[in-house]
């Protein structure tokens, strides 16, 4: 996993992704710091952090896309798999390497509220419980890179893929208003998801009884709910939508609530999406 | 060294490896021939645990490589059909990221670095950009990296493929001087190759071992098959008639040339090839028939190749069910 790891950081800072990233990285949160703290004299930085999550939507996905994909890409899979290595401590010792590269720019922007707070009065509490959560919400959106990333050999096609999964996410909240409340509404809603993780699991396991029987009994237990008792339903897509925000959550953060349910909502991502990138790997050995 | 029982290996309907076994023993070096796409490359693949298999086992040194994939993969050094590179990093930097993956720390790891890109004659260029090495250099740096760790059993996917003529000389000599510390597994579908540099050969063809033998064996087997082509001026008639009352010819074709000569291929029963060239010639001229032209030919590992890898029957078909089955091979390595 060391091993992994040190030759991962060691050909992020060979490419320009990894300064790319911190570049970019540093210039939102200035772009931030200027437009919140200085112009507008706000003693809060979180504020500055939560303008930064968009930002975040487009350069972690240029971080990871090539994290697994250029290894299927120019067949250097073969060697990681005849290489006495575990598959997961590969590709945790390839998700260390990013949280590494993530923590660098991290550690640089933890020092503006000190430097803030050498011209006036700064939440420092909030800042930096802040600026704890914005790096796990980082690491989360890294999870998800690193699955999208596994799952094809074109880097720009991880990129492609992972930016709008990421779009989609933080505008998921807003979106919510938008759909269905009703009942029924949730209930199509519920059925299309299963068929579509029903699909997901076809291409990864290339089992077409596991994905039917998934889809079906999926579909069919949806159903009998909604027959039993339909007020389940109610309103019932838009609350997943905003529950399964990354960025929501991120907001209670920026108000100053330290959320521990958050916290642990963010690590099941992160072993979420790891544990799929795993699979995804595992995956090659068995097609 | 190495035992694979009953692999298959099926992509969805096709069956790449079908029902695969042989056993391979220590210290020696080990051709894999066959045609493309006669499952060479899944099998290997699949001997060092970058595939899965459908069935059957395969163990490397008493180690189950489905079971006990770390232990097992310790012992094989692996160099895929394409050198799987890092095109950014340098040789060197290359070489530690593998050597430490395989477990080799400070010393040691330096040690074996260093002896390795001695042996592959890398040196005076460790500190380039591997994008920037010429194909041979990269196969080098592909051996290099399978050496690390000391493993005891090197298999090389095709490693002479796209290699110039000087190249390829070099990259055999390497092999067989590997050959003596190690066991060598390498694939292959040139056959002069596998004859210059094994000691073994398998045969593969459509996922399954036809052969499994010596290379002077295997064309022994086929001595039966020996030929002898020659133009005469005569009519077939003449020539059927000297031929039948020759010994040792079995069997003949007659094919009438326009310019009134005649072309015939015979099939000689034992080896005295030279002894029935001689008799021929001289039973031509005893009747005052002109003979052009006449050539002996000798079966070589290529026509044993192809026959089996196309499945016709050899003559003397007992023996080719017997290499069919693996049997031959088999009392062939039980008694190295």
């Amino acid at each position: 996993m060391i091993a992994v790891l040190k030759h991962e950081l060691r050909n992020y800072f060979h490419s320009l992704t990894a300064y790319l990233f911190c570049a970019f990285l540093l210039v939102f949160v200035g772009i931030g710091a200027m437009l919140y703290n200085i112009q507008s004299a706000v003693a809060n930085f979180e504020l500055v952090l939560s303008f930064v999550c968009i930002g975040m939507v487009v350069i972690v996905p240029v971080l990871t896309m090539r994290v697994i994909s250029e290894e299927k890409k120019q067949k250097t899979d073969q060697l990681l798999y005849a290489l006495p290595l575990k598959t997961s401590q590969i590709i945790i010792g390839k998700y260390l390497a990013l949280l590494i590269i993530f923590l660098i720019p991290m550690c640089i922007i933890s020092t503006y509220p000190l430097i803030f707070a050498q011209f006036g009065e700064v939440y420092l509490l909030t800042s930096y419980g802040s600026l704890l959560a914005f790096f796990i919400m980082g690491s989360a959106m890294i999870a998800i890179g690193t699955f999208i990333s596994s799952l094809t050999e074109n880097q720009g096609f991880a990129a492609g893929i992972a930016i709008p999964v990421l779009l989609f996410n933080y505008y998921s909240v807003t979106l919510a208003e938008y759909v269905s409340s009703t009942a029924f509404g949730s209930l199509v809603a519920l059925c299309v998801v299963w068929i579509i993780l029903a699909f997901l699991v076809n291409t990864l396991t290339k089992n077409d009884n596991l994905a039917f029987g998934i889809g079906i009994a999926g579909v069919m237990i949806t159903a009998i709910v909604y027959r039993l008792d339909s007020t389940l339903f109610e309103g019932l897509l838009p609350k997943i939508m905003s529950q399964l925000s990354l960025f929501d959550r991120f907001y209670d953060f920026v108000d100053g609530v330290f959320d521990i349910t958050s916290i642990v909502f963010y690590v099941t991502v992160i072993i979420f999406f790891l544990f799929l990138s795993v699979q995804s790997l595992e995956k090659r050995r068995y097609n | 060294m190495i035992k694979v029982e009953h692999l298959t290996k099926c992509y969805g309907n096709f069956m790449a490896v079908n029902d695969l076994s042989f056993e391979i023993d220590e210290g020696h070096v080990y051709g894999f021939l066959g045609p493309n796409g006669a499952g060479k490359s899944t099998t290997m693949n699949i001997m060092t645990g970058c595939l899965s298999a459908t069935a059957g086992n395969i163990t490397i040194g008493g180690h189950d490589i489905f079971e006990e994939p770390e232990t097992a993969k310790k012992l094989i050094g692996y160099l895929p059909e394409q050198p799987p590179l890092y095109m950014n990093e340098t040789p060197l930097e290359y070489l530690q990221f593998v050597g430490e993956a395989k477990g080799l720390k400070g010393a040691e790891l330096r040690r074996q670095i260093d002896e390795v890109i001695q042996q592959v004659g890398i040196v005076h260029v460790k500190n380039r950009l591997i994008s920037a090495l010429s194909k041979g250099y990269k196969q080098r740096v592909g051996i290099a990296q399978a050496l690390l760790g000391n493993p005891k059993v090197i298999i090389l996917d095709e490693p002479t493929v796209g290699l110039d003529p000087i190249q390829i000389i070099e990259i055999r000599d390497l092999i067989k001087k590997l050959g003596e510390t190690h066991t060598v597994i390498f694939s292959s579908h040139i056959l002069s190759e596998v004859q210059a540099i094994c000691e073994q050969v398998l045969i593969i063809s459509k996922g399954k071992l036809v052969a499994f033998d010596t290379p002077e064996n295997l064309e022994t087997l086929l001595t039966q098959s020996n030929g002898i082509h020659f133009m005469a001026q005569a009519s077939s008639e003449e020539v059927t008639e000297i031929l039948k009352s020759m010994k040792h010819i079995t069997d003949w074709d007659c094919a009438d040339q326009e310019d009134g000569s005649v072309a015939v291929h015979i099939k000689t029963a034992a080896g005295a090839t030279r002894e029935i060239c001689c008799e021929l010639f001289f039973a031509f001229a005893a009747r005052q028939l002109a003979i052009f032209e006449m050539t002996s030919k000798k079966a070589n590992l290529e026509d044993v190749f192809i026959e089996l890898t196309e499945g016709n029957v050899i003559p003397g078909s007992d023996k080719q069910a017997d290499i069919a089955k693996g049997n031959i091979g088999e009392s062939e390595v039980h008694e190295n």
